[in-house]
């Protein structure tokens, strides 16, 4: 059984009595087609009215639902081919993020994502999916190793935050965040960043510098975490939803800023509930995005990739007048 | 103590902020140093450089520091900007407010060109008084700007990111990309074979250490800083493992690897001078 949030439960229930009756008209031969297409038609209703109204934060606890695609379910449905890399050539491999090469409808990409575990046994292994430097230092290495061979590269981003531990700090966590974040800049390779469930700060940034960044429908991406941003405002993280609100984190919100570029429809109800249609949704979207950046020139590529950076900002020349 | 504005600024005049002036008022004679808890007479502390005698150095603010760093009268801020509210987040404009009237600044950098021993360079300072010396637009874009005129200018730049609260929170996304930005713009320069002395100051941290400030050429540090990218508070709540002592130190970070150099506060005009004497172009002047 998957996990069921409160506010879907009407609509599980409506779905579990829809499912009864299939059941027991099967079972009886008895003729409910009437009612059967009666509890439809509410259940598609409730449907609508559940899914196209989430909160920010209804969007936030989608985003970390534990069936939804990882890294690694994107690879195996969308790819033809694919072989894993491991290692940060320095210390060790980093089982948080994942990455190799593989090819993407006969064509070799490099492939780099942050890899959340689906139980107990793998989450500790990959540490919840919270990265160590070695993690964005492997990742670093796949993406100059793509620039070598003039490979594009997708990044997926599913990451709540580089991992805050005493040994990510001695390694220097935030030092290699910046090596990450301006070498990818300047990598002379299409690149193609999916945020497909948690933009975490800077530990989503240090893969999410590209040519074209998309964003599933209940994704977030943010600068802060809603119950860290509600911990500073009201040291208080159970007003984390009111924080979500405020953070503006939402794909519309970053569409309308210009800081992604397109929103991925989801399957209704969420990634988590179907995904195989979620990966044929998913290889239209890369299969058009990559194409129209694999067409640009390398030089025009890098140098609009650094003019949409360049341009993000907001500032006056005057000082904010203050509502009275 | 120095003034290093150019009499003449070009299109700012930078008042002494309220900080600035309340530590001159007769019944604010002493500070009480928060390492050794020992009273310091305030007219000593300011000749010892904000320094205390244990050798715990007092945060300063950005106007402060650039006096203890460039030539008298050779500072020319760039022209002013202000945080919009690109948000419409609850209360921020009047913690711009706050913090202008507190610190006298426009937001949490102050930049422009500046010399020092007579070398011009592009001198910017972050103050911590100023919402947590955090990056948001503003200063994503002010220092942008400083690596944009120092290739135009092929000058060296010199950050002191003191008071690297990380992000500017009330900027949402807007803040998280001028990581972006800010690590762009040190490329371009670095690219351009330009120098870029990145000096971490206390406390540097969280978006802004993980950005353009690890970005130096030469990364230097101040004795004590505070310098990492998670919170010592955050670390320790998610590992529920008892800190090292000296954790996220300067100290701890030169011992594992990541800055070349510590320097006290009284030899870093010094420093500085010597490092850009190195990369003078032609080796000697
Ligand atoms: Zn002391």
């Amino acid at each position: 059984m998957t996990q069921v949030f409160e506010w879907e439960r009407p609509l599980v229930e409506l779905e579990q009595r829809i499912a009864d009756l299939h059941r027991f008209v099967a079972d009886h031969g008895i003729d409910c087609e009437k009612e059967l297409a009666e509890l439809e038609h509410r259940a598609e209703r409730l449907r609508k009215d559940i899914y196209e109204n989430l909160t920010p934060f209804q969007r936030v606890m989608m985003a970390r639902h534990p069936k939804r695609p990882t890294a690694l379910d994107y690879i195996s449905m969308l790819l033809d081919e694919f072989d894993e890399f491991h290692g940060d050539r320095t210390y060790r491999d980093d089982g948080a993020i994942v990455g190799g090469v593989g090819t993407f409808e006969g064509t070799p990409v490099t492939v780099i994502g942050p890899q959340k575990g689906r139980d107990t046994k793998e989450n500790l292994a990959r540490n919840f999916g919270l990265p160590h430097p070695e993690g964005y230092r492997k990742a670093l290495r796949l993406m100059k190793q793509a620039e070598k061979f003039g490979r594009p590269i997708i990044t997926f981003i599913d990451v709540v935050g580089a991992y805050p531990g005493i040994q990510a700090e001695e390694r220097g966590q935030g030092l290699v965040i910046a090596q990450c974040i301006e070498e990818m800049s300047f990598i002379r390779t299409p690149i193609l960043c999916i945020i497909t469930g948690e933009g975490g700060s800077g530990g989503a940034l240090a893969i999410g510098v590209g040519d074209r960044i998309l964003m599933l429908e209940h994704a977030w991406y943010s600068v802060i975490s809603p119950e860290m941003c509600a911990t500073i405002l009201w040291r208080d993280s159970a007003r984390a939803p009111q924080a979500a609100e405020l953070l503006r984190l939402t794909p519309a919100d970053l569409l309308k800023f210009g800081i992604i570029d397109d929103v991925i429809t989801e399957p209704i109800g969420g990634a988590h509930r179907d995904h195989a249609i979620m990966g044929q949704q998913m290889r239209a979207f890369i299969r058009r995005y990559l194409a129209e950046i694999c067409k640009v020139p390398v030089d025009r590529l890098v140098e609009e990739r650094l003019a949409r950076f360049r341009a993000i900002g907001k500032f006056t020349t005057e000082r904010m007048p203050i509502d009275a | 103590m120095l003034n290093v504005f150019r009499s003449k600024p070009k299109y700012v005049t930078v008042k002494r902020s309220e900080v600035e002036q309340r530590k001159e008022l007769p019944d604010n004679l002493w500070t009480r140093c928060d390492h050794c808890s020992q009273m310091l007479y305030n007219k000593e502390l300011e000749k010892e450089m904000f320094v205390c005698r244990c050798g715990h150095h007092f945060r300063l603010s950005a106007s402060q520091r650039l006096n203890m760093i460039a030539d008298e009268g050779s500072f020319a801020p760039f022209a002013p900007l202000y945080a919009a509210d690109p948000l419409n987040f609850p209360g921020y404009p009047e913690k711009i407010q706050a913090a202008q009237q507190l610190t006298g600044l426009d937001d949490a950098v102050l930049i422009g060109e500046a010399k020092v021993f007579d070398t011009p360079v592009i001198l910017g300072v972050i103050d911590f008084a100023f919402i947590g010396g955090s990056m948001g637009s503003v200063v994503g874009e002010q220092l942008t700007r400083g690596f944009e005129t120092a290739v135009d200018k092929k000058l060296p730049v010199v950050i002191f990111s003191g008071g690297g609260g990380g992000a500017r929170m009330h900027e949402g996304i807007f803040s998280l990309m001028q990581m972006a930005k800010t690590a762009q713009a040190v490329g371009r320069h670095s690219r351009a074979g330009l120098l870029f002395i990145s000096v971490l100051t206390h406390p540097t941290m969280g978006g802004i250490y993980a950005s353009f400030a690890s970005l130096g050429d030469i990364i230097l540090a101040e004795p004590g800083a505070l310098i990492g990218f998670a919170g010592p508070r955050i670390v320790e709540e998610t590992t529920r493992q008892k800190l090292p002592p000296g954790f996220q130190t300067a100290e701890f970070a030169l011992e594992h690897g990541m800055i070349d150099m510590l320097v006290k506060r009284p030899q870093m005009r010094a420093a500085i001078g010597r490092l850009l004497r190195y990369h003078q172009r032609g080796g000697r002047k």
